[in-house]
């Protein structure tokens, strides 16, 4: 005979160790099973759209760096790739390629992180995720050395980076690209076809990929539901249409499908980094003062341009004036859109069910909130 | 690579199935009739020469005596995008526009972000609440008339200079 019971009300966060950052929800239980979910957000809120419509085009990478501060590199890359669409740059080889040298670099840590975080949800305290982590300090080491900065890089400017790389980090990068591949190799072993992870991954939260689209979600949840779609392949910017790499796609679209393609896609973000190395070239890395001067004034108009960011499409909608600083400038942030369809992955699921989906989706709610 | 269409191109193709939607077009830009922008969204959306089947961004400028509100649609299958904007709320009056959330569910959060950060009403949205800040928060801190907190304190310095100043 069932147990008769009531509905409760349950608070959970913002101050939560597993909402990853100040995310609130206001869930309602019967018994474990999850009745509603009302995600609440704002905490973390910084006006950046407002504020860097009083700093210049070059002064702003630094607001990106703070929006998804897990992959800073991809919103600068992001912000970049629009300013320069927006003043008509061309940019420089040399620095095109470091660019995407570092991009992916975030990518990697950004899905370690993920992968590192949801394993800690999923009760594996400690060990899988100060494995991602200790992989993810190599990749912050490399940047220091490319810029000095671990987190908030600021490393890209228009046309370019402003720092070339140290001899030094190239030989670092080399042994850090293997010891990326060895630890994923023993996740994998562990953890890829263990029972445990398994039972509590594989079957909940699926979600159609019909619905996904229609809710605007993109990046690995998208490709975790069996649609090929990447903006690296399906819309190349800078370099990417000279880098070959595989698409991993699984069908299940549970959370177990999402935790798989993160992993995979850091392999096939190690491939893309080597290809690059190969064919970096010496040069400038940025263009000269006389090209492209530290003060921009794009002409009046608007520009969107959106890239495959480490958890969706990453866009920046600039429009200008003819000023030194955007006339409105708007963030398309992937960790809000993937949020969407939370309620009805969550609704009908279990109490323990609940921390490993919003695990699985992987937000910032630095992007979030902005 | 992603195919971009036109202005003129889209216009032409939206006035086959809506006529009398389209405001202009220029560059990558249409400018759609407001009143029109349900039945030009669910056209774009299902009809098979479009098929925009993900709504990449919506947002909203302010340009003081309008406000404008900006759709970037993609096609997942074509491989398409198109810019779809809608001029609303001429003379600051009330700015108001469809909701698109039946179309694209996506739009939900996105539209709850341009009512509370830009103050445009979308008529029909099934949760139409401010998202970032909380509920009673004066005004929408994105229009360009918004006063920011530091403007607010140097006017009050400026006021306290004065009174000191008469001396009474």
């Amino acid at each position: 005979m069932a147990i008769r019971t009531q509905p409760v009300t349950v608070n959970l966060g913002p101050q939560h160790p597993s909402t990853h950052g100040v995310f609130r929800m206001r869930v309602m239980f019967d018994g474990e099973e999850i009745v509603d979910v009302e995600p609440i957000f704002g905490y973390l809120h910084r006006g950046s759209e407002k504020l860097a419509e009083e700093r210049t085009y070059t002064q702003i990478v630094t607001l990106t760096d703070r929006m998804d501060y897990v992959s800073s590199m991809l919103n600068n890359q992001a912000y970049i790739l629009a300013v320069e669409k927006l003043a008509g740059i061309e940019p420089v080889p040399r620095g095109v390629w470091l660019r995407m040298i570092a991009s992916e670099l975030q990518r990697v840590a950004s899905h370690l992180v993920a992968t590192g975080f949801l394993l800690q949800d999923l009760g594996a305290l400690g060990t899988p995720l100060i494995y991602a982590m200790r992989e993810r300090e190599n990749i912050l080491d490399m940047f220091e050395m490319l810029c000095g900065a671990r987190i908030t890089n600021s490393y890209l400017r228009p046309g370019g980076v402003f720092m070339d790389a140290p001899d030094e980090f190239w030989p670092a990068l080399d042994r850090g690209l293997d010891d990326i591949i060895q630890t994923i190799d023993e996740l994998e072993e562990y953890l890829s076809g263990n029972e445990l992870v398994f039972s509590r991954t594989k079957g909940t939260a699926v979600i159609t990929p019909e619905q996904l689209i229609n809710a605007s979600i993109t990046g690995p949840m998208l490709r975790a539901s069996g649609v090929d779609w990447d903006l690296r392949h399906r819309a190349p910017y800078d370099y990417y249409d000279r880098i070959t790499f595989e698409r991993k796609l699984h069908t299940a679209s549970d959370n177990y499908a999402r935790y798989w393609v993160r992993v995979q896609e850091v392999r096939e973000s190690v491939k893309i980094i080597r290809q690059c190395v190969e064919q970096i070239e010496p040069g400038p890395v940025r263009p000269s003062f006389d090209d492209v001067p530290r003060l921009i004034r794009p002409p009046a108009g608007d520009a969107y341009v959106a890239i495959e960011g480490s958890k969706g499409e990453l866009g920046f909608y600039l429009v200008s004036d003819g000023g030194i600083a955007p006339y409105r400038m708007h963030v398309r942030a992937s960790s809000l859109i993937n949020l969407t369809l939370l309620r009805d992955m969550l609704i009908g699921g279990q109490f323990g069910d609940l921390f490993v989906t919003f695990g699985s989706v992987d937000l910032n709610m630095g992007e979030v909130d902005r | 690579m992603t195919t971009v269409w036109s202005g003129s191109a889209l216009a032409e193709a939206i006035e086959a199935f809506a006529p009398g939607s389209v405001e202009s077009s220029a560059g990558s830009d249409v400018w759609v009739k407001p009143e029109s922008i349900s039945v030009v969204c669910e056209g774009l959306k299902t009809r098979p020469e479009f098929r925009f089947d993900l709504l990449s961004s919506l947002t909203a400028v302010d340009y003081i005596d309008h406000f404008e509100v900006v759709y970037h649609l993609t096609s997942l299958p074509m491989n398409a995008s198109a810019v779809v904007k809608s001029r609303v709320g001429f003379g600051r009056i009330d700015p108001s526009i469809a909701s698109v959330v039946p179309v694209w569910r996506g739009a939900d959060y996105q539209e709850r972000e341009v009512w509370d950060l830009m103050g445009i009403r979308f008529a029909g949205h099934p949760n139409h609440k401010r998202i970032m800040l909380w509920e009673g928060f004066p005004g929408h801190p994105l229009r360009k008339d918004y006063v920011t907190y530091d403007q607010s304190i140097a006017s009050g310095a400026s006021e306290a200079t004065t009174l000191s100043d008469g001396g009474d």
